[in-house]
């Protein structure tokens, strides 16, 4: 029944998540915890080397626990294709994809080498720990330090990577400036770990199908993997992730755990789970190690003359992954010259990859702890020296842009942060024994988007559904749907169902680069306006038309109710509409124009941009760093849910301090192992780290950019972040550190 | 985690006769024994559930002192109103420590007897004498950021992680221990022991023996003490350097000085002529200076640690000040005073 009390929800409501409950109340079931009949638990048995062959592999003790059905290795395995072309993935990058318990190979540390399958996870975990493990070892290098001697840029790039562009001729205009800086930094290994460990859940379902419950942002991505990879066609390949707990990016590809639980399945033709340790999230897809080169100059009056951005990134020695790292400085800022070459170098690792920001969160926050150098040698205010540099269109490609309102987040962000009380000579401001510094950084995101189609379906009641294969990972996907649906068919939220996470609904690409809430909310708007066009349609059979053959364009919809704009007073109910035409349900699955599709699109440039400020207190002697407050502001045109919007820059920028101060992969390069594989040990932010965080929204409206005007914000909080808060280091302490984390060692003076 | 048998000792005696046979563990708290067997470091065969004893009290001792049950969890132990208001150095080391959950379920005899934090000797598939005799140490020459700069041999370079025990070890605790042999009384101090010939010893327990209390000498360190604890985030996360003081003060002429230093070796590490080179002195930078340059004199770095050696003697430094001021570390405002 349509309730009339209740308000149509709007875009632009701060509504509460429509998930909220489900997931504090533990309602809501993710991969690890969907029930099965005869599950067995797989436990996987990973190496201890990071490079050889595997020469023998002592299972018989394991094999003789009660209640142990199998240990599968690469003996012992079904068979699996030999083209690499079956094991790529929509999203993977040029070369080989890792293909576990393939052969007797070790291409990396704590690779998965076997699994054991048995009858509880107890008993699975103990016959793993019997299994002995013979070796023959290879010489490795985990070190990029010493790989980046052999850097190389790979003749095959990743589909849609694109190298950066040079303009004019940096190193002349380099080498002939007085005002220059030239310096080197680097950003260590990162690895994702999300709360939600990897893991899958696979259904047998007897009849030649499977149902797999994955930890995934794409369930479609991964039911063409294990189709391609294990010869099912796709119709008999389900896979759900109805909820995600968290992935930023280590989702995007298929992850070694569902291959092993869809090969374990096959095998024994059961349902199987395989859910990994958190040390095992430290042995697949990480943010690749980074050194950035970054040489800058200007004339007097602090125009830069020349940027020279160099950078090389680590991946495997099987894969190319790539990400865009330079392009972020090449874009952001005017100058005449500009150059960048990036490269990758290989190590015994797992390949890298996407995480959270990919490239920029590197790219661009390096080289804005080289920017504040550049505006220190050339004596300006760094956020005066930004303006000076700042460019209205994109500076490498020569594009405008949709819209760049990131002057009025500079004047917004600093005018709340108060800049200026800061006095700019470094250690000049104190409180206590207590170096004061405020910092500042840009940042810059992509806002992509993605034809996806969307399912939806009304009911004479007013209930509505919409329905897409894409995923939740915990960004609010789930509400922004339901708050479009909502405002478009002008109903309360709570009439609304929002259903994601099948790889049987409508196509949907992976859930990343921020493009779900511009790409979902263009689908559902387009999906739910054809439903309002029917009912239009089915309002016409109403005896004598008391909406007169009016146009979507001449009514509102409200409280489950057409209305004449011109005459609010003629209204009907959807009710009395769908029963006028005999319908029971409308239904209407639909697909938004693609943006390129329409004119002179391509020409022009796309982007988030933010302005974050940080004040820091360091203990002058003791190196003891607190960030004190950050004030963003984000200028990402509209903004759909002002509540999961702000959240998902609050993570954001979390996890930028987490990057400027305490994340960091501490490996043992003699045996090329990952040691602080635990969160107890791997530091990220807890909360005594995390003190006042202002978000602000500025003004940008932009209705070019998607068909919403949106332009997504999951990732552009950690964008420039660790800048912000490192070159307030710098302006506490005088001290320039350009290797990640500031840990407090690199602080004390000798 | 291997297979193992469990039993709740009823009583004292039980589980010190179930606690003598080989391969056996106590089980407190839980919050390190479990962790250590899920990664397949410890391997008991049984596991003696010691949570029902009645070791769970905080009392009065004649002549002014306390006595901490071993099952008093951390969590009561630094709330409990006695502990606040006579020992307050020994609250503020406990609340440094660990998160509120964890602080709720760890015991204080578990607490005492929790193992070394080295990234080695939680992970079986490399080399760590401690875990597995004769196998070498994988931080000496790799990953050592937390390990110890003095006391270490060529055998161990691990650190004791507790914040509790260097509290304890300032206030001159003693550690009451029950065993096959009877009861002892082993000074704190001289209760971990470093590493030695044999690394896989953390401390003079022998065999069977259970902690059952804790003892606070009747002393008085309530205006000027303080815990500075430095780590590489603002809370939960264990002490690169910690350093405890208790001092008495006559005017500004120190009459009596103590001072122990966390995660820098295998145990709270105290040294008799730092302190009595502080006895009688002015409370001044340059006599805190000597001081710091004398308890961690011989002190060595093993790559990675190497700033420890200097930010040790920087943190002494601050935490003499700051007991000296009778302005002790806040535990919740992470600014260092
Ligand atoms: C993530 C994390 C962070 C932490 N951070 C800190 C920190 O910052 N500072 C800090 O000090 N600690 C920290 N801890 C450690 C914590 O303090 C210890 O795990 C806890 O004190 C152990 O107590 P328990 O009762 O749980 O011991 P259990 O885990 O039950 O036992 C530990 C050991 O002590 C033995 N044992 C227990 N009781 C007795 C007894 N009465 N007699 C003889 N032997 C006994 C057990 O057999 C076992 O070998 C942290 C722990 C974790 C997991
Ligand atoms: S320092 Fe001690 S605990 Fe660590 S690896 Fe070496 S022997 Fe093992």
């Amino acid at each position: 029944m349509t309730s009339p009390t209740l308000t149509p929800t709007r875009i632009g409501d701060p509504v509460d998540r429509v998930d909220g409950v489900a997931k504090v109340t533990g309602q809501a079931r993710y991969a690890a915890e969907q029930p099965a009949d005869r599950l067995l638990y797989g436990w996987v048995v990973s190496s201890s080397i990071a490079k050889g062959r595997i020469v023998a592999i002592h299972d018989e003790d394991a094999r003789a626990i009660s209640g142990v059905v199998e240990v599968m290795t690469h003996v012992n395995r079904p068979q699996l294709p030999r083209f690499d072309h079956s094991y790529k993935d929509a999203l993977c990058v040029p070369g080989s994809p890792f293909r576990a318990l393939y052969d007797e190979r070790i291409l990396f540390n704590a690779q998965p080498i076997a699994v054991v399958l048995a009858d509880s996870l107890e008993v699975a975990r103990y016959a793993a720990s019997l299994i002995e493990v013979d070796y023959e070892r290879e010489t490795h290098n985990t070190d990029f330090t010493v790989a980046l001697a052999d850097r190389f840029v790979p003749q095959d790039k990743r589909s849609g990577f694109e190298a950066p562009k040079n303009r004019g001729d940096a190193q002349s205009a380099y080498g002939a400036a007085r005002c220059k800086i030239a310096a080197d930094f680097h950003l260590p290994t990162h690895y994702h770990n999300p709360m939600e460990l990897h893991a899958t859940t696979v259904v047998w379902e007897g009849d030649g199908r499977i149902t797999v419950y994955d930890k995934t942002q794409g369930p479609q991505n991964v039911q063409g993997y294990l189709s391609a990879v294990f010869g099912f066609s796709p119709e008999h390949v389900r896979v759900k992730n109805p909820y995600v707990g968290g992935a930023f990016g280590s989702g995007l590809r298929p992850q070694y755990q569902v291959y092993l639980a869809t090969l374990a399945a096959k095998m024994l033709e059961r349902s199987v789970r395989v859910v990994l340790t958190r040390q095992q999230m430290f042995s697949h897809v990480h943010r690749p190690e980074a050194v950035q080169s970054v040489a800058l100059a200007t004339d007097p009056s602090g125009r830069l003359q020349a940027i020279i951005n160099d950078a090389a990134t680590s991946t495997s020695r099987f894969e190319d992954y790539m990400e865009t790292v330079c392009d972020w400085g090449l874009m952001n800022y005017a100058c005449e010259n500009a150059s960048a070459e990036y490269t990758i170098a290989r190590v015994d690792t797992y390949t890298s990859g996407d995480m959270r920001a990919p490239g920029a969160a590197t790219g661009m926050t390096l080289f804005e702890l080289a920017v504040d150098e550049m505006a220190y040698a050339a004596n300006i205010d760094p956020l005066e020296f930004r303006l000076i540099n700042y460019s209205d269109k994109n500076a490498m490609d020569d594009t405008p842009f949709t819209s760049k309102a990131l002057r009025e987040a500079y004047a917004q962000g600093a005018a709340k942060f108060g800049w200026s009380r800061r006095t700019p000579a470094p250690r000049s401001m104190k409180d206590g024994r207590e170096l004061v510094g405020l910092g500042l950084a840009t940042g810059m995101w992509d806002a992509l988007f993605r034809q996806m189609a969307v399912h939806a379906r009304l009911l004479p009641n007013g209930d509505l559904e919409v329905a897409t294969a894409g995923s939740d990972i915990g960004t609010g996907t789930y509400t922004v749907m339901a708050q479009v649906a909502a405002d478009t068919l002008g109903l309360p939220i709570e009439k609304v169902t929002a259903t994601l996470g099948d790889s049987s609904l409508p196509e949907s690409p992976a859930e990343g680069g921020s493009s779900m809430a511009a790409s979902v909310g263009a689908a559902v708007q387009v999906a739910c306006r054809a439903v309002a066009e029917k009912l239009l349609v089915a309002a016409d059979q109403i005896e004598g038309q008391p909406l007169g053959g009016a146009r979507l364009e001449d009514v509102t919809l409200a409280h489950g109710r057409i209305a004449l704009k011109s005459d609010p007073a003629r209204s009907i109910s959807f009710g009395d509409a769908m029963s006028a035409a005999g319908l029971e349900t409308i239904e209407v699955e639909d697909t938004p124009a693609s943006r390129s599709g329409s004119s002179g699109q391509s020409r022009k440039s796309r982007n988030t941009h933010s302005a974050i400020f940080a004040e820091v207190k360091v203990d002058e002697e003791l190196g003891v760093v607190r960030v004190t407050r950050i004030v963003i502001a984000v200028a990402a045109a509209r903004i759909i849910n002002p509540k999961t919007a702000r959240s998902q820059i609050l993570g954001g920028v979390v996890m930028g301090i987490g990057m400027a101060l305490h994340e960091e992969a501490l490996t043992d390069h003699r045996i090329g192992r990952c040691m602080n594989r635990n969160l107890g040990e791997y530091h990220i932010p807890a909360h005594a780290d995390i003190r006042d965080i202002e978000v602000i929204f500025v003004d940008e409206p932009d209705p070019e950019v998607t068909p919403l005007g949106v332009k997504g914000v999951g990732e552009i909080g950690i964008v420039g972040t660790a800048a912000a808060v490192i070159n307030a280091i710098f302006h506490a302490t005088g001290k320039r550190v350009r290797s990640l984390p500031v840990t407090l060692d690199k602080l004390l003076d000798s | 985690m291997n297979r193992f048998s469990y039993v709740r000792a009823a009583g004292v005696p039980e589980a010190v006769h179930e606690g003598s046979a080989k391969h056996v563990r106590f089980l407190a708290g839980g919050t390190n024994l479990i962790d250590l067997m899920k990664e397949n470091v410890e391997r008991p065969e049984r596991l003696v559930d010691i949570n029902r004893l009645p070791l769970n009290k905080i009392e009065d001792l004649e002549g002014g002192g306390l006595r901490l049950g071993a099952l008093v969890t951390n969590a009561d132990t630094a709330y409990d109103p006695r502990v606040d208001r006579r020992y307050p150095l020994l609250a503020s080391a406990i609340l440094a420590g660990a998160s509120p959950q964890l602080r709720n379920a760890a015991t204080n005899g578990g607490n005492l007897n929790q193992r070394t934090r080295c990234y080695y000797f939680y992970d079986p598939a490399t080399a760590c004498n401690k875990r597995d005799p004769g196998s070498g140490c994988g931080a000496i020459g790799g990953v050592n950021r937390i390990h110890a700069i003095l006391g270490a041999s060529d055998q161990c370079i691990a650190t004791h992680p507790s914040d509790m025990c260097v509290a304890l070890a300032a206030l001159d605790a003693e550690v009451r221990v029950t065993g096959p042999d009877g009861d002892r009384v082993i000074p704190l101090t001289e209760y971990h022991r470093l590493p030695g010939d044999e690394p896989w010893r953390d401390n003079y327990l022998r065999p069977g023996e259970l902690v059952t209390a804790i003892d606070l000498p009747a002393e008085d360190f309530t205006s000027h003490y303080t815990y500075l604890k430095l780590r590489d985030r603002l809370s939960y996360a264990f002490a690169l350097v910690s350093v405890a003081v208790v001092m008495r003060l006559d005017g500004d002429l120190i009459r009596e000085a103590r001072i122990a230093l966390g995660g820098v070796a295998h145990k709270p590490w105290r040294s008799p002529v730092a302190e009595s080179g502080l006895a009688g002195e002015r409370a001044s930078r340059a006599n805190f200076i000597a001081a710091a340059h004398a308890l961690t004199e011989g002190a060595v770095g093993q790559g990675d640690n190497d700033f420890k050696i200097e930010l040790a003697r920087r943190a002494i430094v601050r935490a003499l000040e700051q007991a000296a001021a009778g302005t002790p570390q806040s535990q919740t405002d992470k600014r260092v005073l």
